[in-house]
């Protein structure tokens, strides 16, 4: 699972209404939700209209809206557990996490009929379709960007080998993966339901992969680390390790630093744990934004003096180096003051 | 595979109705290179009437141009180019331009679709074909080779790894002095190393970056231009001995203006919703000097954009030699 998730509070005392955090969003309805272990639920989107879906890229994700109360908007997004090809619905796995920002909580009180906003399907960890083979590794809930490369593989005749970890005995979605190997000669599935065996596999595993293998891991940070690791010790090449992060650490609160805005001189600070985006809606400005993680590249403003801290993935090498932009949902600056086209 | 073909219906000709759509690239006296894209869909007023509210476009030419382009291939066969890891991409290719189609023509054509069975009937070529989405033997020519009979646009596929861009397939019988067969597998980059200025001033890899972002089923498009002769589609580099002389044959012509073409690219670029390639939808309208000569304004902007057009932008489209005896009777007012 991938979850990136984002809040805005929208003060009381502003005049205009807060911008929708979903532009040209997909009215849903709930038509499902079905238990998968005994803190992950599956909830399966149908279009609210007659419209058909549009169809997505394997692994990718979908933001989901949810209003929470006092005036504030969130958006969540979870990845798509379907291959993409003419979806009639979308599914999602999200694990329930009680010490959460209240995102996993919302998903799970969803019920058949609830009709939710979402952006469009975005593509984040695509497979590369000249592999020779893929070789697909999930640790627990992580495995819902996996299952959807896995379901595509079949589709495409592609050949994967899908490993799966997880403590409870029980894969949230083991069984489908077994059904999906079991009738594709191309796909074989691999489970494990504990590190240590799982990390002398993988040794194994990583040293018979024939030459032109692409790797993709979904899991908890630590879990992708180890695995990146491991691969790289074997000789594996990084163009052919692919990630996809979840549960992002967090970024550290950063020095206090103050902008001013171009167009009228406004001065606003950004104090040390606030976001700058958070410092100019605050102020009453309306930023488009999407991920608030740095990874979507919605919320990039132009910077005319005053350098950068980068922290997204977002903008290319070059760009740091311009510093021209910034992506203020992440980003800071290492001058205590940054003028802003804005 | 159903295949059924039916009497088909007359589209007619109309020259003026081709003026008045036609996608006249110049807004301004000069013309320099730059990333100039907008968003797809936007009808886009002229001094003649508009173009540019549809994706894929049907004229009077669309029997003769799809016929042209099978005439071609029966020649030679490299104008098309796939990979067997483009096979997704080239599917999600087809049902989406037939899709476009459907929507846009519903007189004339018909998609139904239920899971994986496609049917499509096309009236204006009297086609109607039942497929499998996936299904390589279902369809006359596979998924790629049937698209290019379905409309007057080439189409070039780029996929998308290691950080950039791959043309790895397509069907491309009207390049204007290019080759689908030599480019194939190359990167966007390397494609358009030969183009003078772009790479100094960025422009190249800008477009790149910007394709690169698309996200699935976003659609822009762009114009680019160039001129050429007696209303021929096919310059691509494997024909130039056919071609090649005009350029030298027509600068005392006294039927240049009849002869010399403007021809506009209009350039589609799209995120493909489930492959994720990039598709490059190009569709080459051609006007002789003669018939654009009838709108004053285009007259004009036309005549100082060929006469100011700096030599190497000149001598890379290919125009050197004409261009100014062109620009002359354009200026003349004749």
């Amino acid at each position: 699972m991938s979850k990136i998730s984002a809040t805005i509070t929208a003060p009381e005392n502003r005049q205009a209404p807060p911008a929708p955090v979903l532009r040209d969003a997909l009215e849903l309805v709930v038509s499902a939700v079905v238990p998968r272990t005994k803190n992950i639920v599956s909830v399966h989107f149908r279009a609210a209209g007659q419209q058909d879906l549009p169809g997505f890229v394997p692994g990718s994700n979908l933001a989901v809206e949810c209003s929470g109360t006092g005036g504030r908007t969130k958006t969540n997004a979870y990845s798509l557990t379907g291959s993409g090809t003419f979806p009639e619905e979308y599914t999602i796995s999200v694990l329930r996490q009680d010490d959460g920002a209240g995102g996993s909580r919302h998903i799970h009180g969803l019920r058949p009929g609830d009709r939710v906003r979402a952006a469009r399907p975005r593509s984040a960890f695509a497979p590369v379709t000249t592999a020779r083979r893929h070789l697909l590794i999930a640790a627990g809930i992580g495995v819902t960007p996996i299952l959807s490369h896995a379901r595509s593989a079949a589709e495409w005749g592609r050949e994967a080998v899908v490993i799966s970890v997880h403590r409870d005995g029980v894969g949230p979605h083991s069984a489908e993966l077994r059904k999906i190997a079991a009738t594709n000669p191309s796909i074989s599935f691999l489970e494990c339901d504990n590190r240590t065996d799982f990390s002398q596999r993988l040794t194994r595993i990583l040293r018979q992969q024939p030459l032109g293998t692409h790797l993709y891991v979904c899991g908890p940070e630590q879990f992708m680390d180890d695995v990146l690791a491991k691969a790289r010790t074997a000789g594996w090449p990084g163009e052919r390790l692919h990630s996809e992060a979840f549960g992002q650490a967090e970024l550290d609160p950063g020095d206090p630093f103050a902008v001013t805005l171009a167009s009228t001189g406004e001065w606003i600070a950004v104090p040390s744990g606030r976001t700058l985006l958070e410092a100019l809606e605050a102020a009453g400005k309306n930023i488009p934004n999407l991920c608030r993680q740095g990874v979507c590249g919605e919320c990039r403003l132009g910077v005319q003096a005053g350098r950068p801290l980068h922290r997204d993935s977002y903008l290319s090498d070059e760009e740091r180096a311009e510093a021209a932009s910034i992506m203020c949902c992440v980003s800071r600056s290492i001058d205590p003051e940054m003028e802003l086209e804005l | 595979m159903t295949v059924t073909l039916t009497s088909v219906p007359d589209i007619g000709s109309d020259p003026a109705a081709s003026l008045r759509r036609f996608p006249f690239p110049f807004r301004t006296d000069t013309y320099r290179y730059s990333t100039n894209v907008e968003p797809a869909g936007k009808q886009l007023e002229t001094a003649a009437g508009g173009w540019g509210d549809l994706i894929v476009d049907i004229d009077a030419h669309y029997l003769p141009e799809i016929a042209q382009r099978a005439e071609i291939l029966r020649r030679d066969p490299t104008r098309q180019a796939g990979a067997a890891h483009m096979r997704a991409a080239e599917w999600d290719a087809l049902l989406y331009v037939l899709g476009q189609l459907a929507r846009d023509y519903p007189h004339t054509m018909r998609l139904e679709r239920s899971g994986r069975t496609v049917s499509w009937s096309n009236t204006l070529q009297g086609l109607s074909v039942d497929f499998t989405y996936g299904d390589d033997s279902s369809l006359p020519g596979g998924p790629l080779g049937f698209l290019g009979t379905q409309m007057q646009e080439d189409v070039a596929l780029l996929d998308q790894r290691e950080g950039a861009l791959w043309l790895d397939s397509g069907v491309v019988t009207f390049a204007a002095d290019w080759s689908m067969g030599f480019d194939v597998g190359m990167r966007f980059l390397e494609i358009h190393g030969p183009v003078p200025r772009v790479h100094q001033e960025g422009i190249i890899a800008r477009a790149q970056q910007f394709m690169m972002r698309l996200q699935p089923g976003e659609a822009y498009r762009r114009t680019n231009w160039t001129m050429g002769l007696d209303g021929r589609l096919d310059t691509s580099t494997e024909t130039y001995p056919e071609w090649g002389q005009d350029r030298t044959n027509v600068i005392h012509d006294p039927a240049l203006p009849d002869r010399v073409h403007l021809r506009v690219e209009v350039q589609h670029i799209i995120r493909l919703p489930h492959s994720g390639a990039i598709m490059f939808l190009i569709r080459s309208y051609l006007e002789p000097l003669s018939a654009l000569a009838s709108v004053p304004a285009w007259r004009e902007t036309l005549a100082h954009v060929l006469q100011e057009l700096p030599q190497d932008m000149a001598d890379y489209k290919g125009i050197s030699k004409y261009r100014m005896q062109a620009a002359a009777w354009l200026a003349s007012g004749q």
